[in-house]
């Protein structure tokens, strides 16, 4: 993000690999978080959807944010996967617990 | 830390900025011209009558309502559902409704929904309601507001994509935008003009920050339009992918079951004192139709909606529901979705701005150009700060080809577009009136100019093209109420005398508009007419710092 006065290859790759980790990361982000509030929200599971991704926008600004302004590329992609990963995991259990307590 | 902040917001704000840039800009034109596109659609409609006769207006309910159940129980003795739409001023599109009937016949077996059909009434006699004269083939105004969203020569899912894409953008771009901003209310009072980079600087600052409000709830709620396109994964994972699954999650949202009505016929009870019950509530003539149907295991229901309108719920309108048969009111029908699908409604109509009056339209025009000028702004901005780095480096001649094309685009689409949409108002007078595809080749007008422009630019001089541009868009705004004028009878010589404020504003806006490119022009030459002659100037001598 710093202007470098030469754009070397290595600046170039970084700068590419951060704006793949915004993009591409942040949304495999926000769509584990959609999952995952559509799972808490208290109301109607279909009315919690809805409240889910219409919020959803903001969780992937802040993404992209946070991705732009990490340390480095590696860090970006780290907290983007860490964090889908991690949404992701909670989603899957609350799922699973969900269908236990119908059967 | 904080600095860094600032610093990488700065670079994001940059960045997604240009890449949206353009296609922001094509959109925030269509929109802001989409707020008035029932006005502008009877401006392009020169055929329909100048003061449209207003039927029904102050005649009798009680024989209006008798004319149209009469008629109704003569087509569709056995049907699903009746609808008698009494005279009133409608909100979408605007425009007078006079007495008007519908019905749904009982579906086929094994169809859900039956063949329905509709009848203007003579509010006096009954008799059906002969159309006006057909009026000419035009896209009108919703041709433009409709390219804000579904764009033009492509798929429909293809240009919710893009649109939605650069959507996000201008999200991250005035979130970034805020964030890189020390002292935003401050700036806000800061103009330095004749400051070149700066004044870019300070007129995009201040133009960003007037309308800021605006410009978030704009974005945001575009992206709640096409929410489960751009964000599926909430309803796939939960729902399904199949199109099957995703019926059967609006269905679950709206709590729709079978859709299963009984016939009826005329009620039992007379009409007008519920009427006069729901007026009590409303205020007189606030009353917009009376839907008469009947669920299955339900007794038969007369349903009064008020005219939308003062709510922000605005496809929602109030609405008293009685029993048929003994004229009881009964509860209202709680609205399916709960809250969530009411905060959806409301987004969309915050967006849509339908709900608003004639001036609160206006305030959405204005700001929605403010829009155009945050994003023009903007652009310039980008090519501004290029471009001076690369007039100090010596090699004034010869910009960097990302530069010139920057430029390029930018003279295209900020002064190109503006005289392109013109076009599409020249073509709406100019083309024969019996060509074949009127309304697509209306949109091939705008286009070719459009086209034409980007052409233009490449080949002029930079300083040159957008002052001659600058220019052209001026003279085609200045001259649609000329065109008009010799080619229609609604021109400003008869809508002013009658009153007609739809028509004449449309024209005085045409001037309005010329005169904003006008000034536009002569303050961009000022600020090009040195920079051009110091790069004559440093090629042939020394070079001179500080030109720009």
């Amino acid at each position: 993000m710093k202007k470098e006065s030469t754009l070397t290859p290595a600046y170039r790759w970084s700068v590419a690999s951060r704006v793949a980790a915004a993009a591409l990361g942040g949304y495999a982000l926000t769509s584990a978080a959609t999952v995952l509030l559509s799972l808490l929200w208290p109301a109607p599971r279909a009315q919690a959807v809805l409240w889910a991704t219409m919020i959803s926008f903001t969780v992937y600004t802040v993404a992209v944010i946070w991705a732009v302004h990490a340390r480095s590329a590696g860090r970006a992609w780290a907290g983007m996967v860490a964090g889908t990963v991690l949404l992701s995991g909670i989603a899957w259990l609350l799922w699973l617990v969900e269908q236990g307590g119908g059967a | 830390m904080k600095e860094h902040l600032r610093q990488s917001m700065a670079w994001l704000h940059t960045w997604v900025g240009l890449v949206a840039g353009w296609v922001l800009f094509f959109v925030f034109v269509t929109g802001t011209a989409g707020y008035f596109q029932y006005e502008i659609t009877r401006w392009m409609q020169p055929e329909r009558a100048m003061e449209p006769d207003r039927p029904g207006e102050g005649a009798a309910t009680v024989h209006m309502l008798e004319l149209a159940l009469q008629r109704l129980e003569q087509m569709a003795p056995v049907a699903a559902s009746w609808r008698i739409t009494l005279p009133h001023e409608a909100m979408a599109p605007r425009e007078w409704r006079g007495l008007e009937i519908r019905w749904e016949e009982m579906p086929l077996p094994g169809h859900e929904w039956g063949a329905s059909g509709s009848e203007k009434l003579d509010p006096v006699s009954g008799a059906l309601l002969l159309a006006g004269p057909e009026p000419r083939e035009t896209a009108g105004g919703r041709g433009l507001y409709r390219m804000h969203y579904a764009l033009h020569y492509m798929s429909y899912d293809w240009a919710i994509s893009i649109v939605g894409i650069a959507t996000m953008l201008m999200l991250l771009a005035i979130v970034s935008g805020v964030i890189t901003h020390k002292k935003i209310f401050k700036d806000f009072f800061t103009f330095r003009p004749g400051k070149g980079q700066r004044s870019w600087l300070d007129a995009h600052n201040a133009v960003s920050v007037m309308a800021l409000p605006f410009f978030l709830m704009i974005t945001y709620s575009g992206l709640v339009f096409f929410l489960f396109t751009y964000m599926p994964a909430g309803r796939d994972m939960l729902y399904g992918t199949g199109p099957a699954e995703q019926t059967a999650y609006y269905d679950a949202l709206f709590e729709r079951g079978e859709h299963k009505h009984e016939p009826i016929g005329r009620p039992a009870v007379p009409l007008v004192p519920l009427l006069a019950q729901a007026e009590a509530e409303w205020g007189a003539g606030k009353v917009a139709s009376v839907t008469i149907e009947r669920h299955e295991g339900e007794p038969p229901e007369i349903l009064i909606s008020r005219i939308p309108g003062g709510s922000l719920d605005f496809w929602n309108p109030a609405m008293l529901r009685f029993h048929a048969e003994t004229g009881e009111l009964l509860e209202p029908e709680p609205r399916p979705g709960g809250s969530a699908a009411k905060t959806q409604r409301v987004i969309f109509n915050l967006h849509e701005g339908l709900f608003a009056d004639i001036w609160g339209r206006w305030l959405y025009f204005i700001a929605g150009l403010l829009g155009c000028a945050m994003i023009g702004t903007g652009l310039v901005l980008w090519s501004v700060k290029r471009r001076r780095h690369h007039l100090g480096s010596g090699r004034e001649g010869a910009e960097h080809f990302g530069v010139r094309l920057v430029e390029a685009l930018n003279v295209a689409t900020i002064a190109g577009l503006p005289l392109a949409v013109a076009t599409y108002f020249w073509a709406n007078r100019l083309l024969p009136v019996d060509i074949a595809d009127r309304a697509a080749w209306e949109f091939h007008c705008l286009f070719a100019v459009w086209l034409g422009s980007l052409f233009y630019a490449q080949a002029r001089p930079l300083a040159r093209a957008w002052v001659e541009l600058l220019w052209g868009a001026c003279a085609a705004y200045a001259l649609v109420p000329v065109i008009n004028a010799l080619t229609t009878g609604r021109h400003l010589g008869q809508t002013l005398p009658a009153g007609d404020w739809v028509l004449a504003g449309f024209d005085l806006t045409m001037w309005a508009l010329a005169a904003m490119f006008a000034c536009t022009a002569i303050k961009v030459r000022r600020r090009l007419a040195p920079a051009g002659q110091a790069v004559r100037a440093a090629a042939g001598a020394m070079p001179k710092k500080g030109v720009a």
